[in-house]
């Protein structure tokens, strides 16, 4: 009981310094010194499965930030430790290569006390040909709690999460879906900006191949932002290009606004997202040229200038620095490219918490 | 030879115009007699059709049967009780088997294995040698070995100069080539409809105008070389177009439509819950389209410019189906729920029960000039035809149950729908092949 009012107090305080200034790595600071009560079950999550963040409430999508706040907290101390995941198996399934993702979600597990197992593509049963289903059961036969799962097929892990016993994490599906990296880019958001109600939201590049951009569509709408894409015609899926037919269907992605020009996009903008864009797409087959695609859609410290005076610049990474940005205003003040870094370990400290600890 | 009189049926013969209450009496594996209230014959069994609806067998442009070479998908033998139970008595069986049918001597054994199967299998042959899309086969041995038209199926005839030479050689060769119509410079592996659920559900998608793009292609190819065109499994709206505009002309066209693609949209890969199906056995080739696509092909089939329902019957073993939506096998088993879906368009006021039966029996028999030699008569209940009879319901209510089917393919997107009508009987060449009167 007394767990449970600490708890709450815990998520009131950080969801307000969420939503205002000062940063919250003070508030944290400042806060008193009471230990986030990590042992006690979560009563209210009830997802199993963090799939997407596509049918997330506003109010669920700050339960993880609060949560991710207290786990910045922990993040803080001289050891940073906690067995509030002690006993619990998470497998870390990769498919596709993946530095940051990877490495915070194993790091996330072992703070949190869990034994993290990585499997990835090669040097296990799935170079041998073994199917997706059958290396899902025999993780479930094994007893893994959770599997954090990358995949280069779209919905794979809706696939696993109809396999397996356990709660299964989205490290990113095809061209699909990210949802940690749409909730460490709202944290960061928010953090900057309190409430995201009517901020400007511009995120730039290869929108059609993008599960970073899917996924951000939905958090950002859902938390109120005013979202532009921006893309040429041939890096945009055809059903949101003007004109398209279907625009209202109702499977379909949030209706934003779509724009071909980023000079025009950028003005007055709050928040500026580049996507990663691969070099084999610039060689002259989907796109001219790298070249030409930097003359049009690079983020540059002029094209920055633009934007509001406060506005801030992100990257999911890994950049193409010359390409999709500039290296000054990659590396420049208004840059949050390695906060999104640092954010990602807290925001997947959280998904593990709530899933594993939570009441489905 | 066993004779059998179906008595107090509805018959509806829609190439002879009739529509009545009418008994069938058939012999040695021919209809002998057609009238009001026929005497018994002597010894003929009576199949009582009271209630039912007594139509020509079917007749199948588009049939997957995977044997040689993947009879864990499909075997004649299976796809044919599967044709059966769906009220199929005539199936055109599709060259992308292992080998491809594209040899006088494959042809001759896919035959062999078809000769005592409960239906008839006619079988297509390959345009290109291995459906490779590099050489042409040999298509009036092809023709010679009983081949009803040639196909590349699974693929379009991609090389245009190789579509060029296919056209002008069949000329004079009095087969169709059946084209599957995508080009693949613009459909680029796609795995479903390029669209709004495309984009949500993060596939790869296949535009519309890559159907259109073969289709407009074709047509030029076939006038100026004076061959018929047959367009497989159309499913756009822009497609239907180009065919319309195309058999207004005058030109010789002609063209399918499947079932699914009569009733399903792209929606049906995502489900309509909130957890996202990527459901595998919605995936198909072409696409399952926009819900405009299904509105055109329902009144393109209405208005005859789709001349026939053909099922692009494509059954896979479940492992085909149980994996990731990119790596799964394109295609729906679709000759046991056929019916059932074409008949729901006339519970709906969409077709009439005629032009159903039409599209499913005449239709394709004229589509392809089948008329002749032994099968003159085909797809109808004239005196003298063969003696191919479905018995249908229209009314009754039926569960899609794949557990049940005689296919071995239990892929299918309509698993667990109620469809509005059943096969309740099917004759094949004289003899009962499916008796679900009593079941």
């Amino acid at each position: 009981m007394v767990a449970e009012q600490v708890a709450q107090q815990v998520a009131e305080q950080v969801t307000e310094t969420m939503m205002s200034q000062p940063a919250p790595s003070d508030a944290a600071r400042s806060a008193p010194q009471s230990r986030p009560p990590f042992d006690e079950p979560i009563t209210d999550w009830r997802r199993r499965h963090l799939l997407d963040v596509d049918t997330l409430s506003k109010d669920e999508i700050l339960r993880v930030l609060s949560t991710a706040n207290a786990m910045a907290e922990v993040l803080d101390r001289s050891v940073a430790r906690t067995p509030a995941l002690r006993g619990v198996t998470i497998f870390n399934l990769f498919y596709e290569a993946s530095t940051r993702t990877r490495s915070s979600f194993e790091l996330a597990g072992k703070i949190l006390g869990a034994d993290v197992i990585n499997v990835s593509g090669s040097g296990s049963s799935i170079e041998k040909g073994e199917s997706l289903v059958e290396t899902l059961n025999t993780l479930s036969a094994v007893g893994a709690d959770a599997v954090v799962m990358r995949h280069h097929a779209s919905g794979a892990p809706w696939l696993a999460s109809r396999t397996i016993t356990g709660h299964v994490i989205n490290a990113g599906d095809g061209q699909h879906a990210h949802p940690t990296q749409a909730l460490l880019d709202a944290y960061i958001l928010l953090q900057e900006f309190g409430d995201l109600s009517g901020r400007k939201v511009v995120i730039v590049g290869d929108i059609l191949h993008s599960r970073v951009a899917r996924s951000n569509l939905w958090s950002l709408t859902t938390l109120g932002a005013e979202v532009t894409l921006v893309a040429p015609r041939p890096l945009l899926p055809s059903s949101m290009a003007p004109g398209a037919s279907e625009q209202e269907h109702p499977l379909s992605l949030p209706s934003v606004k779509i724009e071909s020009d980023l000079d025009k996009a950028i003005v007055g903008a709050d928040a500026v997202m580049a996507l990663r864009i691969q070099n084999e797409r610039l060689q002259g087959k989907l796109l001219p040229s790298s070249a030409e695609y930097a003359r049009r859609y690079q983020l540059t410290a002029e094209r920055v200038a633009t934007a509001s005076p406060n506005a801030i610049v992100m990257h999911p990474g890994p950049m193409n620095e010359g390409v999709e940005i500039a290296f000054d205003v990659a590396h420049g003040s208004q840059s949050r490219i390695e906060a999104q870094v640092s954010a990602g370990l807290a925001v997947r400290m959280a998904v593990l918490f709530l899933l594993i600890r939570g009441g489905a | 030879m066993t004779k059998i009189l179906i008595r107090g049926g509805r018959v509806v013969d829609p190439a002879a115009g009739v529509d009545a209450n009418l008994d069938v009496l058939i012999a040695d594996g021919r209809i002998v007699q057609i009238g009001a209230e026929l005497l018994e014959a002597d010894g003929a069994d009576v199949v009582e059709a009271s209630g039912l609806i007594v139509a020509p067998g079917f007749v199948d442009l588009h049939t997957h049967l995977r044997e040689p070479g993947q009879e864990h998908k499909e075997t004649i033998a299976s796809g044919a009780r599967a044709a059966a139970r769906g009220g199929f008595t005539t199936i055109c069986a599709m060259p992308n088997t292992d080998p491809a049918m594209d040899s006088a001597a494959i042809i001759d054994g896919v035959l062999q294995r078809a000769r005592n199967v409960d239906c008839r299998v006619l079988p297509i042959g390959a345009v290109s040698k291995g459906r490779k899309g590099r050489e042409l086969t040999e298509f009036a041995a092809l023709r010679d070995a009983g081949a009803v038209a040639v196909s590349d199926d699974g693929d379009a005839v991609a090389d245009t100069a190789l579509a060029r030479r296919a056209f002008e050689y069949l000329s004079d060769i009095g087969i169709p080539l059946a084209e599957h119509c995508e080009d693949p410079a613009i459909s680029q592996g796609g795995v479903m409809h390029d669209g709004a659920v495309s984009a949500r559900l993060g596939l790869r998608g296949q535009p519309a105008s890559a159907e259109l793009s073969i289709v407009q292609r074709d047509i030029a190819l076939a006038d100026a070389a004076g061959a018929q065109l047959h367009c497989c499994h159309i499913s756009t709206e822009a497609a239907l177009q180009a065919i319309a505009d195309a058999k207004a002309r005058g030109l010789h066209v002609t063209a399918e439509v499947t079932p699914h693609h009569l009733f399903l949209t792209h929606d049906a890969v995502a489900g309509s819950g909130d957890d996202l199906l990527y459901d595998t056995n919605a995936k198909v080739n072409p696409p399952l389209r926009t819900e405009a696509d299904v509105q055109a092909c329902i009144d393109a089939l209405a208005a005859g410019i789709v001349d026939v329902v053909a099922t692009d019957h494509a059954p896979h073993a479940a492992i085909d189906k149980q994996c990731e939506f990119d790596a799964a096998a394109f295609g729906i088993s679709a000759l046991e729920s056929a019916w059932g879906v074409v008949n729901s368009l006339v519970d709906s006021g969409r077709l009439t029960l005629s032009e159903a039966i039409e599209r499913l029996t005449i239709g394709p028999v004229r589509a392809w000039n089948l008329d002749r030699g032994d099968l003159r008569g085909l797809g109808t209940l004239r005196v003298g035809a063969p003696a191919d009879v479905t018995l249908l319901s229209t009314d009754a209510l039926s569960r899609v149950e794949p557990a049940l089917w005689a296919s071995m393919g239990k892929n299918t997107p309509l698993a667990g729908r109620t469809l509005v009508g059943v096969v309740a009987a099917t004759i094949s060449q004289g003899r009962i092949v499916w008796d679900g009167r009593e079941q």
